[in-house]
């Protein structure tokens, strides 16, 4: 039974996208007034969603998709149950006001539209991430959330500690949703294609029944681990406080944090019901949930309490999750509902607090009530709520989960007391935090105290209403809310029976309550004491899980440098020799597995006699220069093979290269000659035997592989098409007898204007380079080491070395730059002596 | 004779590689030089080779008569010479430049980009 395929649907996931994009810009029209003019768009999916209430209180669901990867059978679906909405108006009514808040809170804060664009954005993917049906889009929306976060987490970029805790939450979150894109391709390519969420509950009993379903269940579990802060993964939750307030507020109530919550619950029907699953969530669920309580009462700073009291509800969340049975869903959805509300009225009061005294810590604050006393009275809802007293929704989340656990096996005993044991500590710290800082006497505070203004007051004032109206009206809670939540958690409908009537009070469950309400006042008491004795305990410890992640991080730092510096090594002669094996392997490798090694000639090559001198001269050029004892030797032996290669061309039917060759050479041979009697060398090769031997090798081997190739090559037919097609149009269309020049000139002529480009580039740099002045800036660090072994040639030098080195670099100078015009101009004359096309000829 | 060339190349490449090794920047010019020579040397004689014979069309006629050199890889090789002899007076000078300004011709001595002891990266967010 689906409502109308209504697109709008994905407008809900885009619109805060868009606000997103233009709140800098509203931000620079009406200053800290933007966050009421922002507020417009998350208040309108708020209200947009009302509507689908009611329907889907009836069993009814929304269903809508765009196409998104139609060849992969990817869509961009949307899909709204009683969870989805849940989560969807939690969403967005909270954010509406965290909008709101921040606008006040970061008044005068320079980056505030920046602020208010992450914020808008965050909620862009939370919304879509709680909407998606598509299981592609949730991983696509699970990471924005990750992003979005790390950008707001670091949103104080200038702290250090800032920075630490958006990388730690980007890091822990982000590792967790590529296990959770693993898990997704798994399962689809499992359940034969299937990627949609809302398909895939159908396939639950079948999951259960394959081999890789511990696979997948696990990577579920670390997803929704992560994202969830569940032990041993919780400790980034508590650093990431040093968010903004409105942020921690926004993360830690109803969205980033039980976005994992959510994803177990969306999953309960698929991989949920199996021992394993059970007894997973409700251990780790256990230990989290004590372990942020005791946490929580070691704190002093309000924003910290807090953050260790959500770690703990997350934990209850998840254990609720695990038990899975009707009861125990029931309790989950209120306790959802419950804790968002009075988690983010206690952050929104703490900023408030925070903002109007200038300290957060519990211990500097008290006697506040005369001065702020709509806080008081907030913070003490919020803390009823949290509490579980009546008439505040609280109250029946703690009885259904008191409910859901009465059971005769040890198993079900133990998890209560560990929920009681949990939801008393927490009861402590809401109650310390509602009375503490408003009750006693008046401590100085660094600013004086004042109370929030509307738009700080308005989010606490408005969830504290609703705490109460939503628990006295429980009946119509439970049908509208609680039941098609919980419904949709289970795939099977639950009804509830929350209702008021007195008799309750009188039913033994009610003892469970009075325990916990006893055990937190007898805690509340003794606090002081407690977290004295907590944080003594803390010092035999010389280890935490903040340790660990440094240690972690800084080892991938430290690994990542050791495969720097491992290729990076700064030895050129080693990059070369890679260079060169790899020539040598991509040469030879492919013509001896295609077994293309070409047969060696048996006769030796009919070549007249010159063409052998001319051949034999190259050869004699090549080997003198390996040999030569002198530069001068070198130099001319360089100028020989140079020689050698222009006779080849001229031998071979190419004038025109030959000539410029020559040309070439000669300037070469004269440059070199003229820079090489600057410089103070060795003489040999100071190469040892070893490096020789490897070097020669290499060498040899590339020198081999390319005859090899060029023999190969030359023993396959040619493709003349292109040498026809220029020669048979050279004269009729370019006019030209000189085939050579009209493919420069003419056919080629930008390229060869290009390249004339370059040429004078490549002057311009030269010309550029003689005339930096030396000893601009004298970084010696080869130099010191490198002078002992020049010594004898350098020591006259080096006496007066930089006198000396002034009048060397100056009569360079003079003499390099009256060469180089010339060798750019000598060389543009060459050319049109070559392309006089057709003229001469 | 296209075998009697490519021994000739692989003579080339071989030297070339060998000078190229070496840490001395000036015996690494050379080679870069030799290079040059080499590949054009191999485009030239993968076009395979004719003697004597320019591809010049003959005053007072209409076409070239075959046989003729290959025009194709000529045209290749004349701007890979120019080029080359630009980009050799270009690292020509940058060598003698470093030579003056680092006060070294042995490569394993010029580590102001890669420094031999550079800096750890810093262990902190």
């Amino acid at each position: 039974m689906a409502l109308s395929m209504d697109i709008s649907v994905a407008l809900i996931s885009i619109a805060p996208f868009l606000a997103a994009f233009l709140a800098p810009l509203i931000f620079r029209f009406t200053g800290h007034l933007a966050g009421w003019v922002l507020s417009i768009v998350p208040a309108g999916i708020f209200a947009y969603l009302i509507p689908f209430i009611k329907p889907i209180s009836e069993g009814k669901f929304v269903q809508t998709s765009l196409n998104w990867v139609p060849e992969y059978g990817i869509n961009l679906s949307f899909f709204i149950d009683g969870l989805s909405l849940t989560f969807a108006l939690l969403i967005s009514g909270i954010g509406t006001i965290i909008v709101i808040y921040s606008g006040k809170y970061l008044k005068g804060h320079h980056d505030q539209g920046k602020f208010l664009a992450y914020i808008l954005m965050f909620m862009g993917s939370m919304l879509g991430l709680v909407l998606a049906d598509n299981m592609v889009a949730l991983f696509v929306y699970w990471e924005l959330t990750a992003i979005t976060s790390f950008l707001l987490i670091g949103f104080n970029h200038k702290k250090q500690a800032s920075r630490r805790a958006a990388i730690q939450a980007l890091v822990i979150t982000g590792g967790g949703g590529l296990a959770l894109l693993v898990g997704i391709l798994l399962m689809q390519q499992m359940l034969g294609g299937v990627w949609e969420l809302s398909a895939i509950r159908e396939y639950g009993a079948a999951l259960h029944e394959m081999s890789l379903y511990p696979v997948v269940l696990v990577l579920f579990l670390i997803a929704a681990f992560t994202k969830s802060a569940q032990f041993p993964f919780h400790f980034w939750l508590p650093n990431a406080m040093e968010a903004p307030t409105p942020v921690s507020a926004f993360l830690h109530s109803a969205t980033m944090v039980k976005a994992g919550v959510y994803l177990l619950a969306r999953m309960n029907p698929t991989l949920g019901g199996s021992e394993i699953w059970s007894i997973t969530l409700i251990s780790f669920g256990s230990i989290t949930l004590l372990w942020g309580a005791v946490w929580a009462l070691k704190q002093t700073d309000m924003k910290q309490m807090l953050a260790q009291t959500t770690v703990a509800s997350l934990g209850l969340l998840v254990i609720l999750i695990g038990i899975g049975t009707d009861i125990a869903l029931t309790a989950m959805v209120i306790y959802l509902v419950a804790h968002a509300l009075y988690k983010a009225s206690f952050f929104l009061i703490a900023g408030i607090l925070d903002h109007g005294t200038g300290t957060r810590d519990i211990t500097e604050l008290g006697g506040l009530r005369r001065l702020m006393p709509l806080s008081f009275i907030l913070a003490i809802i919020a803390a009823i709520s949290m509490a579980g007293l009546p008439p505040a929704i609280g109250f029946f989340a703690k009885e259904e989960m008191y409910l859901s656990l009465l059971q005769n096996d040890l198993k079900s005993i133990i998890v209560l007391i560990v929920l009681i044991a949990g939801n008393a500590m927490m009861l402590v710290v809401g109650a310390s935090i509602a009375i503490k800082p408003f009750l006693g006497g008046l401590k100085p505070t660094p600013i004086k105290p004042h109370e929030g203004s509307l738009a700080l007051i308005i989010g606490p004032l408005l969830f504290g209403i609703l705490a109460l109206l939503s628990g006295i009206f429980i009946t119509y809670t439970g049908k509208m809310i609680i039941s098609p939540t919980a419904s949709s958690i289970s795939s099977i409908a639950i009804e509830n029976h929350l209702k008021w009537y007195f008799a309750m009070f009188l039913k033994p469950i009610i003892l469970l309550s009075v325990v916990t309400w006893a055990l937190g006042a007898l805690l509340f008491f003794k606090l002081d004491t407690i977290r004295k004795f907590l944080r003594s305990l803390d010092d035999g410890f010389k280890w935490n899980f903040d340790i660990g992640f440094d240690w972690l991080m800084f080892s991938l730092i430290r690994f990542a440098d050791m495969i720097t510096r491992f290729w990076h090594h700064g030895r050129l002669e080693l990059y070369m020799i890679v260079v060169f094996v790899a020539l040598g392997v991509a040469v030879i490798a492919p013509l001896i597995i295609n077994n293309a090694v070409p047969a060696m000639p048996t006769s030796i090559p009919s070549l007249t006699f010159y063409e052998w001198s001319v051949i034999l001269l190259a050869a004699v050029g090549l080997i003198a220069m390996l040999v030569a004892k002198t530069r001068l030797v070198a130099i001319v032996s360089l100028g020989i093979q140079g020689f050698a290669v222009a006779l080849i061309f001229m031998l071979f039917g190419a004038p025109d290269l030959a000539f410029t060759q020559f040309m070439v050479e000669i300037l070469t041979v004269v440059i070199l000659a003229l820079v090489m009697s600057r410089l103070y060398l060795d003489r040999r090769d100071n190469r040892i035997f070893e490096d020789i031997l490897r070097d020669g090798s290499i060498a040899l081997v590339c020198g081999v592989g390319i005859t090899m190739l060029l023999i190969s090559v030359v023993q396959y037919p040619i493709d003349l098409r292109l040498t026809d097609f220029f020669a048979a149009t050279s004269l009729p269309i370019a006019h030209g007898r000189n085939i050579v020049n009209v493919i420069l000139v003419d056919f080629r002529g930008l390229d060869t204007f290009g390249e004339i480009a370059v040429v004078m580039g490549a002057g311009i740099a030269v010309l550029a380079l003689i005339r930096i002045r030396s000893g601009g800036r004298q970084i010696g660090i080869g130099a010191k080491k490198s002078k002992p072994r020049r010594k004898s040639t350098r020591v006259q030098k080096a006496t007066t070395a930089s006198k000396a080195k002034n009048i060397a670099t100056s009569k360079t100078k003079v003499k390099v730059t009256k060469v180089k015009p010339k060798t750019v101009k000598s060389i543009r004359r060459s050319k049109p002596i070559q392309k006089n096309k057709g003229a001469k000829a | 004779m296209e075998i009697a060339l490519a021994v000739l190349i692989g003579m080339f490449f071989t030297v070339s590689i060998y000078l190229l090794l070496s840490r001395a920047i000036i015996r690494m010019l050379l080679g870069i030089a030799i290079l040059g020579n080499g590949v054009n040397l191999l485009i030239f004689t993968a076009g395979r080779l004719t003697k004597e014979i320019p591809p010049i069309i003959p005053m007072g006629q209409d076409g070239l008569i075959e046989p003729f050199a290959n025009p194709l890889p000529q045209a290749l090789i004349l701007t890979a010479i120019v080029i080359g002899f630009a980009l050799f007076t270009f690292l020509l000078v940058l060598g003698y430049r470093a030579y003056q300004e680092l006060d070294a011709d042995d490569t394993d001595t010029m580590r102001l980009a890669e420094p031999e002891r550079a800096p750890r990266p810093p262990l902190s967010y």
